[in-house]
């Protein structure tokens, strides 16, 4: 009898677990749906049916239109640019210095770690960063996006707990075969540690190619800008296709097809590497946080 | 003997030293250089005098800030966001933890992450983008959905009351999801065991999840709490930043976002970054004191 009413009991909390879960998860996506759909759909039928999901006449008359400038390639090259460069270019240093950290005979480690992770406590601020970014000679230079982010402290952190983990036996024998620390690094260690380096330089990745603050405070040129702020003039300011400030006036705002076409190819190559990366990031981030 | 010692252990690292070199630059150019440059709040900066040639003026911008009533504005402004963060926000990773760990079937439960990551990895300029398209008074869903029901369309971009719960969900939105993965890995560690000998004594699931699950991952919570805190100010200049307009400003402008405007667009150097410095030392005060509240409750901390 008891044995029944909790069979029964738990019966109902399946249910009810089950169908909240499934309900957030749609809801979660449900967004992301509406706007992929009705950025393939024509204007009438966005202005007449509310709820879309799924087009009835597909077509591409927004990608056509929001392709047809080259203000939209523009935006995406330097994306491209600064994600590809940026990810190389944080990888190559925050390795370097994961693994220098990561030395456990490395004398006066700890102050320096201590050092790195003072900076994820306190900062600067906006203004005298800003000023030595100025000094520094990279404003209005595609640099500005990369070099004062060069190393994120979490990220350097991860990669140094993976190295720790490592069996410090390899370094050993490897040094006893002659082998230098940088040999070590790049023959031994990095191979061994792919699906960290993976990781990480996913988030480096989708870091950069969502880099937004950054152009709007650093690169007064409009033709440097990446697609995140010109998303943003589009959607949010709802400026038509056109950079210059005294030009709003004239063009006309754009369609709402238009703007859901321009939120996907701002989203999208995070939503192609999404299925790769997911297969690593559970373990990265569990690393960073733990050790952090 | 022991000093010779060290230094023969620092010459055979040479190659460490040397490998560590450009990340310390980068550090002490793009980290510490700004903390050093925060003295300007002290000065009267001119950008061609530079912080050696500026006047310094003591507390006067600091003094002027407290007298300000934006200021007051802005520090309610900012409280408030950071109590809907802890009070509203915290908790629900949680709560979708314990539940996606009562789930038996691993497709499901790896379907149902695999959907609430991804907002994660969007920009907030994407997140931000699709509230407008959804709200937007002309043709957004949500107001042509409360239409049918027939009701008035609300103007939830321009009006000041619509500003602070449209925040706290975006947040939710994009971070919920993500927030489980730590939880979840923390609840892998509690021993089976224990939930058998909870159900011999005749537990139900709820009271498994508040005797068993919750206490087991409590150190986690209360880390991710005092981290949390210590962020106590950064609510992302961002989010908050692309939000913001003349109709909702007196709701929405934050310290970060204000600093922006009276700095980098006003041109007051000084007193933004004494804006900005007074923001960085409570934040630092937060931790520290979070993490001091946290150990005298016999908890770990993070330091």
């Amino acid at each position: 009898m008891a044995q029944q009413r909790i069979s029964a009991g738990n019966r109902v909390f399946d249910f009810f677990n089950y169908f909240l879960l499934g309900l957030l998860a749609v809801i979660t996506v449900l967004p992301f749906i509406h706007v992929v759909g009705s950025s393939f759909a024509t204007s009438a039928e966005v202005a007449s049916t509310k709820f879309l999901l799924f087009p009835t006449e597909f077509s591409l008359k927004a990608y056509e239109y929001i392709f047809s400038t080259d203000t939209i390639f523009r935006a995406l090259g330097v994306s491209v640019i600064v994600t590809v460069g940026g990810t190389l270019w944080s990888m190559f240093f925050s390795t370097l210095t994961a693994y220098g950290l990561s030395r456990r005979d490395l004398v006066g480690r700890r102050v320096i770690n201590f050092l790195i992770v003072f900076t994820l406590l306190f900062n600067g601020g906006m203004i005298p960063t800003f000023l030595v970014v100025q000094q520094t000679g990279l404003l209005d230079t595609l640099w500005a996006l990369v070099i004062p982010v060069t190393i994120n402290a979490f990220n350097m952190i991860i990669l140094r707990s993976f190295f720790l983990n490592l069996p410090q036996g390899l370094e050993e024998s490897a040094k006893i075969d002659g082998a230098n620390d940088f040999s070590i690094l790049f023959r031994i260690v990095i191979p061994i540690s792919l699906p960290a380096i993976a990781t990480i330089s996913l988030f480096y990745a989708v870091t950069y190619w969502n880099t937004y603050m950054h152009a709007i405070l650093y690169l007064a040129d409009a033709d440097k800008w990446p697609v995140q702020v010109l998303l943003r003039q589009i959607v949010v300011l709802a400026s038509g296709m056109n950079y210059d400030a005294e030009a709003y006036s004239d063009v006309p705002p754009p369609e709402v097809t238009v703007k859901m076409a321009t939120i996907v190819v701002a989203t999208v190559p995070v939503l192609l590497v999404y299925p790769f990366l997911q297969k690593y990031f559970a373990k990265g981030a569990l690393l960073g946080s733990v050790k952090g | 003997m022991k000093r010779s010692e060290t230094w023969r252990k620092i010459k055979r690292n040479r190659l460490l030293y040397l490998m560590i070199l450009p990340g310390l630059l980068y550090f002490l150019i793009y980290k510490y250089l700004p903390m050093y440059g925060l003295i300007i709040s002290f000065q009267d900066y001119k950008p061609y005098m530079g912080i050696g040639g500026s006047e310094w003026v003591g507390f006067e911008h600091f003094n002027r800030l407290f007298a300000s009533s934006e200021f007051w504005m802005i520090f309610k402004n900012t409280l408030v966001l950071f109590a809907l963060q802890i009070f509203v926000f915290f908790p629900i990773p949680i709560i979708i933890s314990l539940m996606l760990n009562e789930v038996r079937h691993s497709f499901f439960k790896r379907g149902v992450q695999t959907l609430i990551y991804i907002p994660h990895f969007m920009s907030w300029v994407v997140i931000v983008s699709i509230s407008y398209v959804m709200l937007t008074l002309d043709g957004g869903i949500v107001n042509a959905i409360i239409e049918s029901f027939g009701f008035q369309k609300i103007n939830f971009l321009l009006n000041d009351d619509w500003f602070r719960p449209m925040y706290i969900l975006q947040v939710i939105w994009r971070e919920a999801g993500w927030g489980t993965i730590i939880f979840l890995a923390a609840i892998t560690a509690v021993d089976p065991q224990l939930y058998e000998a909870a159900r011999m004594d005749g537990a139900n699931r709820f009271r498994q999840m508040w005797h068993i699950t919750l206490p087991a991952i409590r150190n986690v919570i209360i880390v991710l709490l005092i981290l949390k805190i210590g962020d106590v100010l950064e609510l992302g200049f961002e989010h908050v930043y692309l939000l913001l307009n003349s109709s909702n400003r007196n709701v929405a402008e934050i310290f970060d976002t204000y600093v922006y405007v009276a700095g980098l667009q006003q041109g007051q150097f000084s007193y933004s970054t004494a804006v900005g410095f007074f923001k960085g030392a409570v934040g630092l005060v937060m931790v520290v004191f979070a993490n001091w509240l946290a150990k005298r409750f016999n908890e770990e901390g993070i330091y």
